[in-house]
């Protein structure tokens, strides 16, 4: 089960990024995970929202540039030890983990990671087969 | 039929260069008796006809500008007297005063050859009906056409340019074949036609397109739009008009008629004959002219000579579509940069779209700072900095061994490149050198 993730330009710029929230929020997108990797000339926004589409032609709009990703969102139990256990079952198999950042989950007692392995689909059906929870597109 | 003077066109290299080579020498002897300004120049670097044996000795010649013809205003640089020129033709410019040129019966036949070539190249006969939507009249591009057309015996349909409803009724009455304009108006033409619904009613099979730069993207619109194949050709009135080069079936580059222009490319800077395939400045030595000959004709365009024998099996080099002008050349740490160069970069990186981008250029203590601003694209971005950094990487790698010299590449974001009546404003000069 795959979610989209956007992943947007961010010129170095002062106020470009709250430029960019603005806009999403406006057009009454609701961001529910988001993480900034930047450099000293540009940064990248990956954000996951409950509706692609219409944030992407807000992006458009304001002029900045958008791509979508397929990516999983992986539950897992709030306690201790929690997030080891999915990232052994990846690693068991050989599989790279690219990034991962934390996700607001609306489940009581669990958390949720976005995770962006090397091979998305394999991540996905060793996950799977080992009975972890994805999250559906749906429930965003 | 393939070819219009088979013997000519497909002429073995070696020969074609042993006829070349009469040729200069007797219209280097001809132009030297008969054109002042020529003989001036021949003068003042210690040149004789006598020095000239071929096309060997052709790069010791003085070159010849576009201020010529405006300083001998009007027919200062005939070769004829004006008995024997039958035919004048004119460009405006878009700087000021018009330029004249003249036409002997002999060339007014080479021409005719010439444009008769291309015709035969894109499949046109005696069958054909030639709509020739060029401007009849000082512009070289109608008659040019139509005296085409007559030569290999087709109808031509000399409508002139202008009043498209008129252009697209004839086109459909009259049964065209081949249409001959500028691009921009085929591409008028084309949706029109599009909106009117009339395109099934068309008989069109092939568009000669020129007088005007246009874009691979232009041709696959006109293509779909009119339902042709449409062909680049490429000519100047100093030169000659439409015809000094074209497109064969294959559309890899341009036939010059290299038995009567043989095309050199120059270093802008230095004047210096670059090798084979390299870059420059288009220069034409009209080797058969009589009314308005040129030697070693600096045209300003930027192109490069393709010498292999093509799969058409004709044997002329092949130029490829100017690049842009020696105006718009850059000099950056002492290397020429020119914005096509840096175009053809682009468009291989951005996946066959080339993205917008703008050069900028500044001295900071004493030494020249060179930057390439890109326009962000979906094709460019990824989801992690590491991809977008390699795509900068990229771009400056490819940058560096095109150029000789490495920008600092920046992304920035799509429209954010200044515009100025829908065109990017590509070069931002900040040196102060004058
Ligand atoms: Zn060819």
């Amino acid at each position: 089960m795959f979610i989209k993730q956007l992943s947007i330009f961010v010129e170095n710029q002062f106020g470009r990024l709250e430029a960019i929230i603005d806009a999403m929020g406006k057009s009454g997108v609701n961001i529910r995970a988001l993480s900034l990797a930047d450099t000293t000339d540009f940064g990248i926004l990956r954000v996951i929202v409950d509706d692609t589409d219409k944030a992407k032609s807000a992006l458009d709009e304001i002029g900045v540039i958008a791509k979508a990703t397929d990516v999983i969102a992986v539950y897992i139990d709030d306690k201790s030890g929690g997030l080891a256990s999915i990232l052994k079952l990846i690693t068991d198999a050989e599989i790279s983990v690219e990034y991962m950042y934390a996700f607001l989950s609306r489940d009581e007692g669990k958390a949720l990671m976005v995770l962006k392995a090397d091979d998305e689909a394999r991540a996905e059906k060793v996950l799977t087969e080992n009975g972890v929870a994805l999250l559906n597109p749906k429930e965003l | 039929m393939k070819y219009w003077q088979a013997e000519y066109e497909t002429m073995p290299r070696a020969e074609l260069e042993k006829l070349q080579s009469e040729r200069l020498v007797a219209q280097v002897k001809r132009m030297y008796e008969k054109v002042e300004l020529f003989r001036n120049r021949m003068n003042e670097k210690g040149l004789t006809p006598d020095d000239i044996h071929g096309i060997e000795d052709l790069h010791k010649l003085p070159f010849s500008y576009k201020q010529d013809l405006r300083d001998y205003y009007p027919y200062g640089l005939f070769a004829t007297p004006m008995s024997e020129i039958r035919r004048v033709h004119a460009s405006s410019g878009t700087t000021g005063k018009q330029i004249v040129v003249g036409y002997t019966d002999n060339d007014l036949e080479m021409w005719a050859d010439c444009f008769a070539r291309m015709l035969i190249a894109v499949g046109a006969d005696e069958n054909s009906f030639v709509h020739v939507g060029y401007g009849l009249g000082l512009f070289t591009g109608g008659f040019g056409a139509h005296d085409g057309a007559v030569r290999i015996g087709a109808t031509a349909i000399p409508i002139s340019a202008g009043n498209t409803q008129r252009q697209i009724q004839t086109m459909i009455d009259f049964g065209s074949t081949v249409l001959c304009c500028t691009p921009s108006y085929a591409m008028y033409l084309g949706e029109t036609i599009e909106e009117m619904g009339l395109k099934d009613k068309l008989s069109l099979k092939a568009g000669i397109f020129g007088a005007e730069p246009w874009t691979e993207e232009m041709r696959r619109q006109i293509e779909e739009k009119l339902n042709i194949k449409a062909y680049d050709i490429y000519g100047l009135s100093e030169i000659m008009g439409p015809g000094v080069s074209y497109e064969c079936e294959y559309q890899c580059g341009m036939h010059v008629c290299e038995d009567h222009f043989i095309p050199e490319i120059i270093d802008p800077d230095t004047g210096e004959v670059l090798p084979a395939g390299a870059q420059g400045e288009l220069v034409f030595t009209t080797i058969t002219k009589e009314g308005f000959p040129l030697i070693r004709y600096r045209t300003r365009d930027i192109c490069s000579l393709n010498y292999e024998v093509c799969k058409c099996g004709r044997t002329h080099v092949r130029m490829n579509k100017p690049q842009g002008r020696t105006d718009d050349m850059l000099i950056i740490r002492g290397v020429n940069v020119f914005p096509s160069q840096i175009e053809e970069v682009l468009l291989k990186v951005g996946g066959d779209i080339t993205p917008n981008y703008q050069i900028v250029v500044d001295r900071v203590n004493n030494n020249d700072t060179f930057e390439v601003r890109v326009e962000m694209s979906e094709a460019l971005l990824s989801d992690g900095v590491k991809g977008v950094e390699k795509v900068e990487r990229t771009i400056t790698e490819s940058l560096r061994s095109t150029l000789g010299i490495g920008p600092k590449v920046t992304l920035v974001n799509p429209k954010s490149i200044t515009r100025s009546e829908g065109k990017a404003k590509r070069i931002i000069d900040n040196r102060k050198l004058h």
